[in-house]
């Protein structure tokens, strides 16, 4: 069983983790996934840097600028990660936009992503129709789970076609909006769990976008499977650097 | 060979919708209704009223007599500058415009770079009585500010881009990013023949209406339809689309895509997508675009605004690929010069993105009895800064 599969199968809300490789430097990658681990979070997603990120808010446009204006490439994220299997074990997912993956060649940084230990990829706008007419062979050949989005405007049908593709879990997108731009959720977005919830979809439900604290984290895991804090975490990291993880990761999942 | 999308929304390899999930709906919705709507009688009635009578079209098409003596050869100019508003844009903002309202759409956001699309559809907004927001690079706020006092007099909010350089690029993803955080009063107005199916083909058919008239107006002139070439300008590429629309099947025409070599090809600061670009995705669409080997995508440079896009429409990706298309750069300098050539011999002051067009006589040579339809796709009132910049005016 994939990592992925392994995790989603503990009965627990999951606290998953964004943050832009290459941010606040360079070479952080390796030591924030470990800092993150040794915190008691269940997944993480290493985001892959790009020049236009069309779904993101302005906190991640600045750590994805600052991060490339430090070096950070697609060849250079591999090289950094090439032994982290050695001291993390949670799983790791790469999220990224789909044009510097389809110049490092799909194939190519589906190899590479099997080769380090990458068990799942997020790439939101490689939509669900391209996938799986010329990429799903190539991402099953290296046992990685493609993780698709929905938001509060998707269809029930196309949520349904969306479970049915999945493997892993489901990026439940809070409410309509680029990342990082919401304070907390209303009833509107309750209404949007719960509804999604009780859909009984195959696939595991994680919330997504707008999580900040562990209010919302709550909210959010209310009738979901788990959480992704991105935004709020990138914050963080360029008020307090790395020193500052392990309390607020703690802030976040204190019963 | 078909040089026109197919069902996919592809033009050979170019095109699709690489789109994030959150765009989905909005651009599944226009995608299921857009040719519905627009064969609709009444939208068919609307559309061709208010280009006529208030647009102004047909526009002339001019025999340059003193252009044409010049580079011995016969230069026909389609006169996209008399269009009301200036440019050709606005044929693209009425039916998008039009489309909005039947769609239920309350708000309309759009892009621009020249400030031309942007003053179009803050002009068509306040046709209807719409809602107009329009992103605007902050470089370009400076360099077009007479396009950015017209639509905020037209009652549009003008909302500068900070990100990345500042220009076309920036605004669009700005205006991309507004649309995913308004999903379902708001109409996207794409400026050109860019972004994700349908916007591309939606795009040209609005703006086909150049060739059509093109066709109409040479038999008048020449006795027949066809010139042997058509010449316009490439930014996203929907002046270029637009001109040769009713043309692409038609092998005998000579299709003439002139893109903006910025300070030369070869100076890291051009915009020529089609000699520097390779294929990836910008803005939804597979196509030709400007990137690092690393796929991020570069900052382009042009002295006209308007084709200062990294990309261009994947129509004109799969008119380079295929050969179906003569693509030439042209130079900030040849095209300033190829502008003011035009105020001197014909007393028309061009658009800088439409003397890039004009500026191929100088390299590219043709015969004395080749009939060329360049298309002229706006006029110059806008770029009055850089010309007197430019020359010491
Ligand atoms: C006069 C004029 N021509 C051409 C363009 C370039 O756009 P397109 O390539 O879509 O025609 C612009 C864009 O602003 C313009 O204002």
């Amino acid at each position: 069983m994939n990592k992925i599969q392994n995790k989603l199968s503990e009965n627990k809300r999951l606290l998953s983790i964004y943050f832009t490789a290459g941010y606040p430097k360079l070479d952080d990658t390796v030591e924030i996934l470990q800092e993150l681990e040794k915190s008691g979070v269940d997944l993480v997603e290493i985001g892959l840097p790009f020049s236009d990120p069309l779904a993101d808010g302005p906190t991640i446009q600045a750590s994805s600028q600052e991060a490339l204006k430090n070096g950070m490439t697609t060849d250079l994220l591999f090289q950094q990660l090439k032994d982290v299997r050695a001291t993390v074990s949670i799983p790791l997912i790469l999220m990224g936009y789909f044009n510097p993956v389809l110049q490092f060649g799909v194939e190519n940084f589906c190899k590479k992503c099997a080769e380090v230990g990458i068990d799942g990829l997020i790439l939101p706008d490689l939509p669900l129709a391209e996938y799986e007419e010329h990429y799903a062979e190539i991402f099953k050949k290296y046992e990685l789970i493609n993780i698709f989005l929905i938001t509060p405007q998707t269809s029930e049908e196309r949520i349904r076609q969306i479970d049915s593709a999945s493997e892993g879990f489901i990026y439940m997108v809070s409410s309509a909006s680029v990342t990082g731009s919401s304070d907390g959720f209303g009833e509107e977005q309750e209404n949007y769990f719960e509804r999604i919830a009780s859909m009984k979809l195959n696939s595991p439900l994680i919330v997504g976008f707008g999580i900040s604290d562990s209010k919302s984290f709550q909210q959010a895991t209310k009738n979901t499977n788990g959480a992704i804090i991105g935004s709020a975490f990138i914050k963080m990291l360029s008020e307090k650097g790395l020193g500052g993880i392990t309390s607020f990761i703690s802030s976040i999942i204190r019963v | 060979m078909n040089y026109n999308v197919n069902e996919k929304g592809y033009y050979g390899e170019f095109g699709g919708a690489y789109i994030p999930e959150m765009l989905y709906p909005n651009v599944e919705e226009l995608r299921q209704n857009y040719l519905k709507v627009m064969a609709e009688e009444s939208f068919q009635k609307e559309f061709h009223e208010l280009l006529k009578d208030y647009v102004g079209r047909p526009t002339p098409l001019y025999f340059a007599k003193r252009l044409s003596e010049k580079y011995n050869t016969k230069i026909y100019l389609k006169r996209e500058d008399l269009c009301h508003t200036g440019a050709h844009k606005v044929n693209n903002t009425i039916g998008q415009i039009l489309m909005a309202k039947r769609l239920g759409k309350t708000r309309i956001i759009a892009e621009t770079g020249a400030g031309q699309h942007g003053v179009a559809t803050a002009t068509v907004c306040a046709l209807m009585g719409l809602e107009c927001i329009v992103f605007m690079g902050e470089v370009d706020i400076k360099r077009q500010a007479p396009n950015v006092a017209r639509m905020k007099m037209l009652g549009a909010k003008v909302v500068p881009a900070t990100s990345g350089s500042k220009t076309l690029k920036d605004a669009t993803n700005e205006a991309i990013r507004d649309w995913i955080n308004n999903p379902v009063d708001t109409h996207y107005i794409i400026g050109s023949v860019v972004g994700p199916h349908p916007y591309p083909d939606m795009v040209a058919r609005f703006q086909s209406v150049i060739s059509e008239e093109i066709k109409t107006q040479l038999k008048e002139k020449e006795g027949r339809e066809n010139p042997d070439f058509v010449v316009a300008c490439v930014g996203g590429g929907s002046n270029a689309a637009g001109a040769f629309y009713h043309y692409l099947e038609t092998p005998e025409v000579g299709i003439i895509a002139v893109e903006a070599a910025g300070k030369g090809i070869d100076s890291g600061e051009s915009a020529a997508t089609s000699a520097l670009g390779k294929v990836g995705i910008i803005h939804g669409s597979k196509t030709l675009l400007m990137q690092t080997a690393d796929g991020q995508i570069t900052e382009p440079h042009s002295i006209s605004a308007g084709l200062d896009y990294p990309g261009v429409g994947p129509m004109h990706a799969s008119l380079f690929a295929s050969g179906r298309g003569e693509f030439i750069s042209i130079t900030d300098d040849e095209a300033m010069e190829a502008g003011l050539e035009l105020c001197k011999l014909e007393g028309i002051i061009p658009a800088i993105e439409s003397s890039h067009a004009l500026a191929i006589f100088e390299t590219r040579k043709f015969k004395k009895d080749d009939v060329i339809v360049v298309n002229l796709s706006g006029r110059g009132d806008k770029d009055l800064d850089t010309y007197i910049k430019h020359f010491n005016l």
